[in-house]
């Protein structure tokens, strides 16, 4: 089976670009996924991603009908994403207690908007399926070029303000008391959490995003004592599991996407079932440990 | 009784936190009524009072957290969101995510937001001022360890270290004893009466037993502020600072052990 898949990787541009894609979303996704998870707005995540359904379908209609040739899906997926992200997060700041209120607004409303721009888009209706559950295998060069050049931006940024992520992850007042820009980085840190779901979103769909952008750094949290390690875990293991998931899938032609995550939530479960007893043994001889 | 310093002739200088006539209410009755209250340079003073009383309200009106309602704050003279910088803050500790992926060190450098640069790692000039606090409160060699690892009294000092980081004048501290045992406490103590040499110390303690021989000044709040040099801290003024609470605070150490 892995034989198969190693010849195919060989021979098709087309797994090589899946496999590629795969390892790039998975850099992004171990970064800002880990800040996602320490400053718990998975849901915001959530919420992003599923919008971006809005946004695809709309760039896929103008494309379409009204002959807007140069306007891509991802694009709209983009341009969407990063909507939504400013939406939530201003309304979230401004108006803490509505925050939960406009991310389901945002998740529904996209992804209505998004299912009425694709039926009325002549023949494209099934590309309403490889926008749900992700379609890898399709990806071309010029979708790869938009991928690395988005994965190379959020990346970047992530690190280059690394100190500033963490101090705000980690005591949000204590960061303002000392002059950080706090409502800045909160802002920032969603806009790179919107352009992570576009990529990720080319990997394993919308419906399946956070998944991704959690599971893997759930893993490495069971291990990472600091937060880089964590980054560099999470997007090592993401990278496995995406190329894991296409070598099993091909085969026996599985999705691919949804061979990802289940191949994660093994992953996680395993991890999380034996993390326990092993930790607990080593923790005995102290303790202060874990007191809290 | 107090410590003498050489800056105890200080208190004709202008004030380093100056509040005066300041109200404060969140959506609702106000919390703290005509506050005027002046700190001195090189002074410690400790803001006892009850649950509610407007003592972590008073210090975030320090740091400029949150802005009065009506009246005005100044730190060093000026606005505290200009003075941030000379300020250091250790807040409670409970607020914590008990599985933060961070060591020591990590926590300790974050003091260096407001004074290190905006792009990149941290300099090397951040990490040996964070190493000298973590050194100058007794963490330097848990500088690797978890910070969710540690035990409570660790972990306040790490907070103070992180304080000290950013190389402050001025020293406000929520709460930096609760939930230490008495032996912990006592160590503590030593290190606030070291820092206090160097520091003027604002503190805050709901736990009156906590006024120790070295601190200058104790402010008393209950939405309104009364100061009183400790010489002045009597059973009378306890009590009618916590009304029928007096009993309960008295027993507070007994109540926290019991409690473990």
């Amino acid at each position: 089976m892995i034989g198969e898949f190693l010849q195919a990787l060989h021979r098709y541009p087309f797994m090589q670009y899946a496999v590629a894609t795969g390892v790039l979303a998975s850099v992004a996704c171990g970064v800002v996924g880990s800040y996602i998870v320490v400053r718990r707005i998975t849901y915001v995540a959530g919420g992003i991603s599923h919008c971006v359904l809005g946004g695809m379908g709309a760039a896929m209609y103008l494309n379409k009908v009204h002959g807007w040739h140069w306007l891509h899906p991802l694009h709209g997926a983009t341009a969407m994403a990063l909507a939504a992200a400013l939406l939530i997060g201003l309304v979230g700041l401004r108006y803490k207690q509505r925050e939960d209120t406009v991310i389901s607004a945002v998740w529904a409303i996209g992804m209505a908007a998004g299912v009425l721009f694709i039926t009325k888009t002549p023949g494209y209706a099934s590309d309403l399926m490889s926008y749900l559950f992700g379609n890898i295998l399709m990806v071309t060069p010029a979708d790869l070029r938009l991928i690395g050049l988005l994965d190379a931006a959020v990346v970047a940024s992530a690190l280059v303000f690394y100190k500033q992520f963490l101090a705000v992850c980690f005591d949000e007042e204590y960061a303002r008391a000392r002059g950080l820009r706090v409502e800045f980085y909160y802002l920032f840190l969603l806009c790179l959490t919107a352009l992570t779901v576009v990529l990720l979103v080319t990997v394993v769909g919308i419906i399946m995003v956070i998944a991704l952008l959690t599971l893997p750094v759930a893993v490495a949290g069971h291990f990472a004592q600091r937060l880089w390690h964590m980054m560099v875990l999470s997007a090592v293991l993401s990278a496995v599991l995406t190329t894991a998931g296409l070598a099993i899938s091909y085969g026996p032609d599985l999705p691919a996407g949804a061979t990802i995550i289940v191949l994660a939530g093994a992953a996680y479960l395993a991890t999380t079932l034996l993390h326990r007893p092993l930790s607990a043994l080593a923790r005995k001889g102290t303790p202060h440990a874990q007191s809290l | 009784m107090m410590v003498g310093t050489p800056r105890e002739n200080a208190v004709n200088d202008p004030p380093v936190i100056e509040l005066n006539d300041v109200w404060f209410s969140y959506d609702g009755p106000p919390v703290l009524e005509a506050v005027n209250l002046h700190i001195h340079e090189g002074d410690f003073a400790c803001m006892v009072g009850p649950n509610g009383g407007g003592k972590t309200t008073l210090l975030k009106l320090m740091l400029g957290l949150l802005l009065p309602t009506h009246g005005s704050v100044r730190v060093f003279g000026a606005a505290p969101h200009h003075a941030r910088r000379r300020i250091g803050y250790a807040p409670q500790q409970s607020q914590f995510d008990p599985r933060f992926p961070a060591s020591v060190m990590d926590i300790a450098l974050t003091g260096r937001m407001g004074r290190t640069r905006l792009f990149g790692p941290y300099a090397r000039s951040d990490k040996r001022a964070a190493a000298r606090a973590l050194e100058e409160v007794g963490c330097y060699d848990l500088r690797k360890q978890a910070f969710p690892s540690l035990s409570g009294g660790q972990r306040q000092r790490v907070l103070i270290a992180r304080a000290l980081a950013s190389e402050p004048e001025l020293l406000l501290l929520d709460e930096p004893t609760a939930n230490l045992d008495i032996k912990v406490e006592g160590e503590f103590q030593e290190l606030l009466r070291e820092l206090s040499k160097r520091l003027t110390i604002v503190l805050v303690s709901h736990d009156v037993g906590f006024v120790a021989p070295f601190v200058k000044t104790v402010v008393c709040v209950r939405h309104r502020v009364s100061v009183h040099p400790t010489s002045q801290l009597t059973g009378e003024l306890v009590s009618e600072l916590y009304g029928q609470e007096v009993r309960m605070i008295q027993h507070s150490h007994d109540c926290l052990e019991g409690r473990k």
